[in-house]
């Protein structure tokens, strides 16, 4: 009986597909077009919501915080990730596995214990301190701080940089290097003008999805950050749970959507290109 | 001589970010034998008194339970709907294929809390705030784009050539699909039921807003207990996730391994 009903399926593949882009109509499309019509329509029909939140200061340090947490994050994953990345490039296989578990054991556990973790190694008492203080340095306020919200999120963020950098470096024709090397190019000049472009597109694809993701965290600021920490999403929290106010939530979450999008797709024609450029080599 | 102090120093550094990746995961082991109920480390004596009450609890056992039954609701359904997807993707021509992967990602690009108060809002419309459907249906959502992923990366290596032969010897679009499709491609399947199944397990922020008293998942009730006060049976629990997993991921690596001989 399903052999004459369920064949049809294989030909049409559009039909295929039918069933995910219902789930994600019903549980994304619909969701997200709630927050968008109320953002405008909550308590009447118009822009205060927006107009509120460009008006409020505190909104807007926020928001500039948000960026400013997800830049230095990005940054720190940049500057953690290239070295780890290329070394995995680089190891023989026994290592480049044990290099590997590394970045995914953290993983294993749920995020939301991870960042129990780093609520354990930054408190003011907590292990970084003590080995600070054992050192001779003055203790640091790292809990409930930025510097502390950076951190955490830095760890947790880092295998989406890892990941896409290892991907573009073990592409990489290291012979080029050594051509460089041979025509007499000094090892630093060679990274420079050859290494490092080339390694560029995974630089780019990395730091665009970790960009995005650290925008629009919410459990590790909230665990590890105080008020002086807040990021957006905390914000939405508060408005819709703790306020009820759904207009404005409303309008936070489209600002912080439409950031996130429009940086995507800001950053898509370039992350193309990495595809264009492995086809080409290939 | 002269290439050896760099190899020094990028092999320091990754020692470094390796520890620095893999520390904090482990520091809850220690904590979670804690004899105080403190947070401070390393825990001044030996008890298992956190993973006794993990166990007896009903508040954290009951929530293992909801969370199990959830997540392997949504492995089911995100791997059936996931896999017809990417089926159909593979099946389309270029440019429309890349549109419905790109649509299908979505889920992993939405910002969590956006998406968490845009469920809430259509949930409590519909009565669905506290359900087990809600939990499944938000949950799948978030599992489709891995299944889609890991299929879809089995599927870009598959011969269809083989396809074509088993059609020419007279096999029909369906059972071709069954006996030569299906089960090359059951790697794929299986690594996204297991994506689906840890995304459904690890979920928090969907679930923080559609939660209730009644019935709510493992993460809600860790986030409920670090945000209230310091419990190391929150340690405990990320201890038995850890080893779970690596139990898991061992057997994995076990099977693989042993197909990939058999191959």
């Amino acid at each position: 009986m399903s052999s004459k009903s369920a064949a049809p399926l294989l030909r049409r593949p559009f039909l295929l597909t039918l069933p995910a882009l219902a789930v994600l109509v019903l549980v994304m499309a619909v969701p997200l077009g709630v927050i968008v019509y109320r953002s405008f329509s909550e308590p009447a029909p118009g822009l205060q919501n927006y107009v509120w939140f460009f008006d409020t200061p505190v909104n807007l340090i926020v928001l500039s915080r948000t960026f400013s947490i997800a830049f230095w994050v990005t940054l720190a994953c940049v500057l953690v990730a290239y070295p780890y990345a290329f070394a995995m490039s680089v190891a023989g296989p026994r290592l480049r596995l044990l290099l590997v578990l590394c970045v995914l054991v953290p993983f294993w556990v749920s995020g939301v214990v991870r960042t129990l973790a780093w609520v354990i190694l930054l408190q003011d008492s907590g292990v970084i301190n003590r080995m600070l203080m054992a050192v001779g340095f003055e203790k640091v306020r790292l809990i409930r701080t930025q510097l502390g919200v950076t951190i955490g999120m830095t760890q947790i963020l880092l295998p989406f940089m890892i990941m896409p950098l290892y991907a573009v470096m073990r592409g990489i024709d290291m012979r080029l290097l050594q051509a460089a090397r041979s025509l007499g190019a000094h090892p630093v000049k060679t990274f420079f003008q050859i290494y490092l472009p080339l390694s560029l597109p995974g630089v780019f694809a990395g730091a665009t999805i970790v960009f995005i993701l650290a925008l629009g965290f919410y459990i590790t600021p909230l665990l590890l950050g105080g008020p002086q920490s807040t990021m957006l999403s905390t914000l939405i929290q508060q408005q819709v749970l703790s306020l009820l106010n759904w207009g404005r939530g409303g309008a936070m979450g489209v600002v912080l959507l439409i950031a996130t999008f429009g940086l995507l797709g800001i950053a898509s024609p370039f992350m193309r290109r990495k595809y264009n450029m492995s086809g080409g080599s290939r | 001589m002269k290439a050896r102090l760099p190899r020094l120093l990028l092999g320091l550094t990754c020692l470094l970010i390796a520890v620095w990746l893999v520390a904090p995961t482990l520091i809850v082991f220690p904590m979670s034998f804690a004899d105080k109920k403190s947070l401070v480390f390393p825990p001044t004596g030996f008890s298992l008194q956190w993973y006794e009450n993990f166990f007896t609890n009903p508040q954290w056992f009951g929530s293992l339970i909801v969370s199990a039954k959830v997540a392997a609701m949504v492995a089911v359904v995100a791997t059936v709907i996931g896999t017809l997807a990417a089926l159909g993707i593979e099946r389309m021509r270029a440019g429309p294929a890349g549109i419905i992967r790109a649509i299908l990602i979505t889920p992993m690009i939405v910002p969590g809390v956006v998406l968490a108060v845009g469920i809430y809002a259509v949930y409590l419309d519909t009565q669905l705030v506290g359900t087990w459907t809600g939990y499944v249906l938000a949950h799948t959502l978030l599992a489709i784009p891995f299944v889609v992923i890991a299929v879809g990366a089995n599927l870009a290596v598959f011969d269809a050539r083989l396809e074509v032969a088993a059609a020419s010897l007279g096999a029909s679009r369906l059972s071709t699909f069954f006996t030569v499709t299906l089960p090359l491609i059951m790697p794929g399947i299986l690594s996204g039921a297991l994506f689906a199944f840890v995304t459904s397990f690890d979920e928090v922020i969907v679930s923080l807003f559609i939660t209730s008293p009644a019935l709510k998942t493992l993460p809600v009730q860790i986030f409920s207990s670090m945000t209230r006060d310091a419990d190391p049976t929150v340690a405990a629990v990320g201890s038995l996730i850890f080893l779970a997993t690596s139990l898991v991921i061992g057997l994995g690596l076990l099977i693989g391994t042993r197909t990939g001989r058999r191959t």
